[in-house]
Protein backbone atom coordinates (compact mmCIF):
# COMPACT_ATOMS: atom_id res chain seq x y z
CA UNK A 1 0.00 0.00 0.00
CA UNK A 2 1.21 3.40 -1.42
CA UNK A 3 1.43 6.28 1.56
CA UNK A 4 -0.70 8.38 -0.50
CA UNK A 5 -3.52 6.15 -0.02
CA UNK A 6 -3.94 8.67 3.05
CA UNK A 7 -4.68 11.34 1.00
CA UNK A 8 -7.01 10.39 -1.23
CA UNK A 9 -9.18 9.14 2.15
CA UNK A 10 -8.15 12.71 2.91
CA UNK A 11 -9.68 14.71 -0.15
CA UNK A 12 -12.69 12.38 0.03
CA UNK A 13 -13.13 13.31 3.87
CA UNK A 14 -12.91 17.10 2.84
CA UNK A 15 -15.49 17.03 -0.07
CA UNK A 16 -17.63 15.29 2.17
CA UNK A 17 -17.42 17.65 5.09
CA UNK A 18 -17.80 20.27 2.50
CA UNK A 19 -20.91 18.85 0.78
CA UNK A 20 -22.59 18.62 4.36
CA UNK A 21 -21.42 22.59 5.15
CA UNK A 22 -23.85 23.22 2.34
CA UNK A 23 -26.55 20.88 2.33
CA UNK A 24 -27.28 19.94 6.32
CA UNK A 25 -29.34 22.94 7.40
CA UNK A 26 -28.79 22.22 11.68
CA UNK A 27 -25.75 24.66 12.63
CA UNK A 28 -24.31 21.97 15.21
CA UNK A 29 -24.17 19.32 11.95
CA UNK A 30 -22.70 22.58 9.88
CA UNK A 31 -20.19 22.73 12.21
CA UNK A 32 -19.11 19.19 13.04
CA UNK A 33 -18.89 19.57 8.85
CA UNK A 34 -16.30 21.86 9.17
CA UNK A 35 -14.50 19.98 11.68
CA UNK A 36 -14.28 17.02 9.48
CA UNK A 37 -13.00 19.24 6.93
CA UNK A 38 -10.00 20.59 9.53
CA UNK A 39 -9.41 16.80 10.59
CA UNK A 40 -8.98 15.98 6.50
CA UNK A 41 -6.56 18.36 6.48
CA UNK A 42 -4.66 17.18 9.39
CA UNK A 43 -4.32 13.93 7.49
CA UNK A 44 -2.83 14.64 4.69
CA UNK A 45 -0.69 17.29 6.69
CA UNK A 46 0.33 14.10 8.69
CA UNK A 47 1.00 11.81 5.68
CA UNK A 48 3.29 14.32 3.76
CA UNK A 49 5.38 14.88 6.99
CA UNK A 50 5.51 10.89 6.23
CA UNK A 51 6.14 11.35 2.50
CA UNK A 52 8.85 14.31 3.11
CA UNK A 53 10.41 12.87 6.53
CA UNK A 54 10.00 15.76 7.88
CA UNK A 55 8.05 16.51 11.73
CA UNK A 56 7.14 20.46 10.57
CA UNK A 57 3.83 19.02 8.98
CA UNK A 58 2.88 17.35 12.61
CA UNK A 59 3.38 20.51 14.05
CA UNK A 60 1.66 22.19 11.97
CA UNK A 61 -1.21 19.89 12.50
CA UNK A 62 -0.94 20.46 16.17
CA UNK A 63 -1.46 23.60 15.34
CA UNK A 64 -4.57 23.42 13.36
CA UNK A 65 -6.10 20.96 15.98
CA UNK A 66 -5.35 24.46 18.58
CA UNK A 67 -7.33 26.61 16.41
CA UNK A 68 -10.05 24.52 15.67
CA UNK A 69 -10.75 23.85 19.53
CA UNK A 70 -10.60 27.80 19.97
CA UNK A 71 -13.25 27.97 16.91
CA UNK A 72 -15.59 25.14 18.27
CA UNK A 73 -15.64 27.40 21.61
CA UNK A 74 -16.36 30.35 20.25
CA UNK A 75 -18.64 28.92 17.22
CA UNK A 76 -20.34 27.05 20.05
CA UNK A 77 -21.03 30.05 22.31
CA UNK A 78 -22.18 31.74 19.01
CA UNK A 79 -24.72 28.82 18.46
CA UNK A 80 -26.31 29.54 21.57
CA UNK A 81 -26.85 32.92 21.98
CA UNK A 82 -28.55 32.76 18.58
CA UNK A 83 -30.44 29.81 20.06
CA UNK A 84 -31.56 31.73 23.23
CA UNK A 85 -32.64 34.28 21.28
CA UNK A 86 -34.55 32.33 18.44
CA UNK A 87 -35.16 29.43 19.62
CA UNK A 88 -33.44 27.48 16.76
CA UNK A 89 -30.70 26.03 15.81
CA UNK A 90 -31.78 26.27 12.40
CA UNK A 91 -29.14 28.30 10.04
CA UNK A 92 -31.81 29.33 7.83
CA UNK A 93 -33.46 31.63 10.58
CA UNK A 94 -30.72 33.63 11.35
CA UNK A 95 -31.57 35.80 8.21
CA UNK A 96 -32.43 38.93 9.96
CA UNK A 97 -29.21 40.76 7.15
CA UNK A 98 -31.34 39.30 4.65
CA UNK A 99 -34.84 41.25 4.91
CA UNK B 1 18.46 -3.25 -3.55
CA UNK B 2 15.51 -3.29 -5.39
CA UNK B 3 13.49 -4.36 -2.66
CA UNK B 4 14.44 -2.41 -0.02
CA UNK B 5 13.36 0.49 -2.06
CA UNK B 6 10.64 -0.96 -2.21
CA UNK B 7 10.35 -1.73 1.06
CA UNK B 8 10.36 2.02 1.82
CA UNK B 9 7.71 3.15 -0.83
CA UNK B 10 5.45 0.63 0.74
CA UNK B 11 3.86 0.33 4.00
CA UNK B 12 4.14 -2.59 6.30
CA UNK B 13 1.22 -5.45 5.18
CA UNK B 14 -0.40 -4.50 9.12
CA UNK B 15 -0.75 -0.93 8.16
CA UNK B 16 -2.60 -1.83 4.68
CA UNK B 17 -4.83 -3.69 6.46
CA UNK B 18 -5.56 -1.37 9.29
CA UNK B 19 -6.20 1.20 6.27
CA UNK B 20 -8.45 -0.99 4.21
CA UNK B 21 -10.57 -1.73 7.34
CA UNK B 22 -10.75 1.63 8.92
CA UNK B 23 -10.16 4.00 5.76
CA UNK B 24 -13.51 2.76 4.22
CA UNK B 25 -15.73 2.78 7.38
CA UNK B 26 -14.91 5.97 7.99
CA UNK B 27 -15.71 7.01 4.31
CA UNK B 28 -19.12 5.35 5.11
CA UNK B 29 -18.91 7.07 8.55
CA UNK B 30 -18.46 10.55 7.24
CA UNK B 31 -21.39 9.83 4.87
CA UNK B 32 -24.06 8.97 7.07
CA UNK B 33 -22.62 12.25 9.12
CA UNK B 34 -24.71 14.37 5.87
CA UNK B 35 -27.80 11.56 6.02
CA UNK B 36 -28.68 10.92 9.26
CA UNK B 37 -31.61 13.39 10.32
CA UNK B 38 -30.83 13.60 14.32
CA UNK B 39 -27.74 15.51 15.12
CA UNK B 40 -26.86 13.42 17.76
CA UNK B 41 -26.33 10.53 15.05
CA UNK B 42 -24.12 12.95 13.66
CA UNK B 43 -22.32 13.78 16.65
CA UNK B 44 -21.81 9.75 17.16
CA UNK B 45 -20.39 9.28 13.37
CA UNK B 46 -18.25 11.78 14.11
CA UNK B 47 -16.50 11.00 17.00
CA UNK B 48 -15.96 7.63 15.07
CA UNK B 49 -14.27 9.23 12.75
CA UNK B 50 -12.23 10.90 14.41
CA UNK B 51 -11.10 8.17 16.42
CA UNK B 52 -10.07 6.74 12.93
CA UNK B 53 -7.91 9.40 12.29
CA UNK B 54 -6.09 9.13 15.43
CA UNK B 55 -5.51 5.73 14.61
CA UNK B 56 -4.36 6.27 11.14
CA UNK B 57 -1.92 9.30 12.84
CA UNK B 58 -0.26 6.76 15.32
CA UNK B 59 0.22 4.45 12.45
CA UNK B 60 1.97 6.90 9.98
CA UNK B 61 4.61 7.93 13.42
CA UNK B 62 2.40 10.50 14.65
CA UNK B 63 1.50 9.12 18.19
CA UNK B 64 1.63 12.57 20.08
CA UNK B 65 -0.86 13.91 17.37
CA UNK B 66 -2.90 10.73 17.65
CA UNK B 67 -3.13 11.30 21.46
CA UNK B 68 -4.53 14.52 21.08
CA UNK B 69 -6.66 14.01 18.80
CA UNK B 70 -8.32 11.60 20.91
CA UNK B 71 -7.73 13.82 24.07
CA UNK B 72 -8.83 17.15 22.37
CA UNK B 73 -11.35 16.01 19.25
CA UNK B 74 -13.28 12.86 20.93
CA UNK B 75 -12.94 14.23 24.09
CA UNK B 76 -12.86 17.64 24.48
CA UNK B 77 -14.71 18.99 20.96
CA UNK B 78 -17.47 16.08 20.94
CA UNK B 79 -17.98 16.28 24.32
CA UNK B 80 -19.06 19.95 23.95
CA UNK B 81 -20.77 19.17 21.26
CA UNK B 82 -22.80 16.73 22.91
CA UNK B 83 -23.39 19.46 25.78
CA UNK B 84 -24.67 21.86 23.15
CA UNK B 85 -26.86 19.48 21.71
CA UNK B 86 -28.51 18.69 25.03
CA UNK B 87 -29.02 22.47 25.72
CA UNK B 88 -30.54 23.15 22.14
CA UNK B 89 -32.61 20.32 22.32
CA UNK B 90 -31.44 16.32 21.45
CA UNK B 91 -34.67 16.23 18.61
CA UNK B 92 -33.57 19.14 17.43
CA UNK B 93 -33.61 16.95 13.70
CA UNK B 94 -33.26 19.01 10.37
CA UNK B 95 -35.80 20.06 8.49
CA UNK B 96 -35.14 18.36 5.38
CA UNK B 97 -37.04 20.94 2.86
CA UNK B 98 -34.68 22.87 0.59
CA UNK B 99 -34.44 26.30 1.15
CA UNK B 100 -32.72 27.35 -2.09
CA UNK B 101 -34.00 25.45 -4.62
CA UNK B 102 -31.72 23.14 -6.85
CA UNK B 103 -29.07 23.56 -3.58
CA UNK B 104 -28.99 19.53 -3.20
CA UNK B 105 -27.69 18.74 -6.83
CA UNK B 106 -25.52 21.19 -7.33
CA UNK B 107 -23.73 20.64 -4.46
CA UNK B 108 -23.35 16.79 -5.26
CA UNK B 109 -21.79 17.83 -8.53
CA UNK B 110 -19.80 20.03 -6.92
CA UNK B 111 -18.30 17.86 -4.73
CA UNK B 112 -18.19 14.75 -7.38
CA UNK B 113 -16.28 17.29 -9.50
CA UNK B 114 -14.02 18.79 -6.79
CA UNK B 115 -13.42 15.06 -5.66
CA UNK B 116 -12.19 13.93 -8.67
CA UNK B 117 -9.97 17.41 -9.42
CA UNK B 118 -8.58 16.31 -6.00
CA UNK B 119 -7.87 12.38 -6.90
CA UNK B 120 -6.83 13.09 -10.33
CA UNK B 121 -4.06 15.63 -9.21
CA UNK B 122 -2.73 12.93 -6.03
CA UNK B 123 -3.24 10.75 -8.28
CA UNK B 124 -0.66 12.46 -11.00
CA UNK B 125 1.24 14.58 -8.72
CA UNK B 126 2.21 11.19 -6.18
CA UNK B 127 2.98 8.84 -8.74
CA UNK B 128 6.58 7.09 -8.45
CA UNK B 129 7.09 8.87 -5.31
CA UNK B 130 8.58 6.98 -2.41
CA UNK B 131 7.65 7.76 1.01
CA UNK B 132 11.06 8.36 2.97
CA UNK B 133 9.17 7.65 6.25
CA UNK B 134 9.36 9.31 10.05
CA UNK B 135 11.56 6.79 11.63
CA UNK B 136 14.65 8.91 10.80
CA UNK B 137 13.03 12.05 12.32
CA UNK B 138 11.60 10.27 15.73
CA UNK B 139 14.48 8.47 16.17
CA UNK B 140 14.53 10.46 19.80
CA UNK B 141 10.66 9.83 20.04
CA UNK B 142 8.27 11.96 18.63
CA UNK B 143 7.42 14.29 20.98
CA UNK B 144 11.10 14.90 21.67
CA UNK B 145 10.99 15.74 17.94
CA UNK B 146 7.61 18.17 18.24
CA UNK B 147 8.53 19.46 21.28
CA UNK B 148 12.36 20.53 19.49
CA UNK B 149 10.39 22.01 16.51
CA UNK B 150 7.98 23.58 18.71
CA UNK B 151 10.31 25.85 20.91
CA UNK B 152 12.15 26.63 18.30
CA UNK B 153 11.19 27.30 14.82
CA UNK B 154 7.42 27.45 15.97
CA UNK B 155 8.13 29.22 19.47
CA UNK B 156 6.57 32.60 18.09
CA UNK B 157 3.53 30.86 16.77
CA UNK B 158 3.49 28.74 19.83
CA UNK B 159 3.30 32.16 21.61
CA UNK B 160 0.67 33.43 19.48
CA UNK B 161 -1.52 30.42 19.89
CA UNK B 162 -1.72 30.66 23.30
CA UNK B 163 -3.25 34.36 23.12
CA UNK B 164 -5.65 32.95 20.53
CA UNK B 165 -6.86 30.29 23.18
CA UNK B 166 -7.38 33.13 25.78
CA UNK B 167 -9.36 35.55 23.21
CA UNK B 168 -11.52 32.38 22.58
CA UNK B 169 -12.06 31.38 26.06
CA UNK B 170 -12.98 34.83 27.05
CA UNK B 171 -14.69 35.64 23.94
CA UNK B 172 -16.52 32.49 24.79
CA UNK B 173 -17.47 33.70 28.20
CA UNK B 174 -18.86 36.88 26.59
CA UNK B 175 -21.16 35.44 24.23
CA UNK B 176 -22.12 32.85 26.86
CA UNK B 177 -22.77 35.58 29.69
CA UNK B 178 -26.20 36.65 30.09
CA UNK B 179 -27.83 39.51 31.50
CA UNK B 180 -31.08 39.70 33.58
CA UNK B 181 -33.83 41.51 32.60
CA UNK B 182 -35.49 42.25 35.76
CA UNK B 183 -34.03 41.27 39.01
CA UNK B 184 -34.80 38.36 40.67
CA UNK B 185 -37.51 38.26 42.88
CA UNK B 186 -36.73 37.65 46.33
CA UNK B 187 -38.72 34.83 48.65
CA UNK B 188 -40.75 37.83 50.65
CA UNK B 189 -41.76 39.03 47.19
CA UNK B 190 -43.31 35.87 46.22
CA UNK B 191 -44.69 35.52 48.99
CA UNK B 192 -46.77 38.53 49.11
CA UNK B 193 -47.58 37.84 45.55
CA UNK B 194 -49.19 34.62 46.14
CA UNK B 195 -51.51 36.41 48.46
CA UNK B 196 -52.88 39.61 46.59
CA UNK B 197 -53.09 37.77 43.49
CA UNK B 198 -56.77 36.90 42.81
CA UNK B 199 -57.27 33.32 45.24
CA UNK B 200 -56.49 32.60 48.23
CA UNK B 201 -56.50 28.99 46.85
CA UNK B 202 -52.56 28.50 46.03
CA UNK B 203 -51.53 31.13 49.36
CA UNK B 204 -50.08 27.93 51.14
CA UNK B 205 -47.99 26.43 48.07
CA UNK B 206 -49.37 24.33 45.18
CA UNK B 207 -50.07 20.93 46.48
CA UNK B 208 -47.69 17.96 46.07
CA UNK B 209 -48.02 15.43 43.55
CA UNK B 210 -48.91 11.83 44.06
CA UNK B 211 -51.70 10.09 45.63
CA UNK B 212 -51.66 8.86 48.96
CA UNK B 213 -51.41 5.32 49.96
CA UNK B 214 -52.26 3.88 46.50
CA UNK B 215 -49.24 5.70 44.53
CA UNK B 216 -46.75 8.07 45.59
CA UNK B 217 -45.12 9.32 42.69
CA UNK B 218 -44.31 12.90 40.54
CA UNK B 219 -45.53 12.11 37.87
CA UNK B 220 -49.29 11.65 38.88
CA UNK B 221 -51.44 14.52 39.97
CA UNK B 222 -52.63 14.84 43.58
CA UNK B 223 -56.34 13.79 44.33
CA UNK B 224 -58.58 16.88 45.64
CA UNK B 225 -61.35 16.31 48.14
CA UNK B 226 -63.99 15.88 45.81
CA UNK B 227 -62.01 12.84 44.16
CA UNK B 228 -60.94 14.89 40.91
CA UNK B 229 -57.04 15.51 39.72
CA UNK B 230 -55.21 18.19 40.87
CA UNK B 231 -53.62 19.86 37.96
CA UNK B 232 -51.79 22.29 39.91
CA UNK B 233 -50.16 19.36 41.55
CA UNK B 234 -47.66 18.49 38.83
CA UNK B 235 -44.82 19.80 37.63
CA UNK B 236 -45.57 22.22 34.39
CA UNK B 237 -42.36 20.84 32.60
CA UNK B 238 -43.25 17.23 33.40
CA UNK B 239 -46.73 17.73 31.43
CA UNK B 240 -44.65 19.56 28.42
CA UNK B 241 -43.01 16.62 27.70
CA UNK B 242 -46.34 14.50 28.46
CA UNK B 243 -45.07 12.75 30.84
CA UNK B 244 -47.85 12.62 33.22
CA UNK B 245 -49.39 9.46 34.81
CA UNK B 246 -53.75 10.16 34.46
CA UNK B 247 -54.54 9.68 37.47
CA UNK B 248 -58.37 8.55 37.05
CA UNK B 249 -57.60 4.74 37.89
CA UNK B 250 -56.75 6.33 41.47
CA UNK B 251 -59.70 8.92 41.80
CA UNK B 252 -62.69 7.76 44.32
CA UNK B 253 -64.93 6.58 42.19
CA UNK B 254 -62.67 3.60 40.97
CA UNK B 255 -61.05 3.07 44.23
CA UNK B 256 -62.16 -0.33 45.92
CA UNK B 257 -63.78 0.15 48.86
CA UNK B 258 -64.93 -3.10 49.75
CA UNK B 259 -62.11 -3.61 52.42
CA UNK B 260 -63.57 -0.81 54.49
CA UNK B 261 -67.33 -2.03 54.36
CA UNK B 262 -66.59 -5.17 55.71
CA UNK B 263 -65.47 -4.09 58.71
Amino acid sequence: MNAANYLYLSALLFTIGAVGVVVRRNAIVVFMCIELMLNAANLSFVTFSRINGDLNGQVIAFFTMVVAACEVVVGLAIIVTIYRSRRSASIDDASLLKR
Amino acid sequence: MIDLALQVGQTAAPEATLFWILAPLSVVAALGMLLVKKAVHSAILMAFVMIALAIFYIAQGAPFLGIVQVVVYTGAVMMLFLFILMLVGVDSSDSLTETIRGLRPIAIIGAVGFGGLMVSLLARATLGRNAVGVEAVNADGNVQGIANLLFSTYVWPFEVVSALLITAALGSMVLAHHHRIQTRPTQRELSIQRFRSGSLANAAGLPAPGVFARHNAVDVPALLPDGTAAAASINASLKARGDVLNSSAFELGTVDTSAGEEK
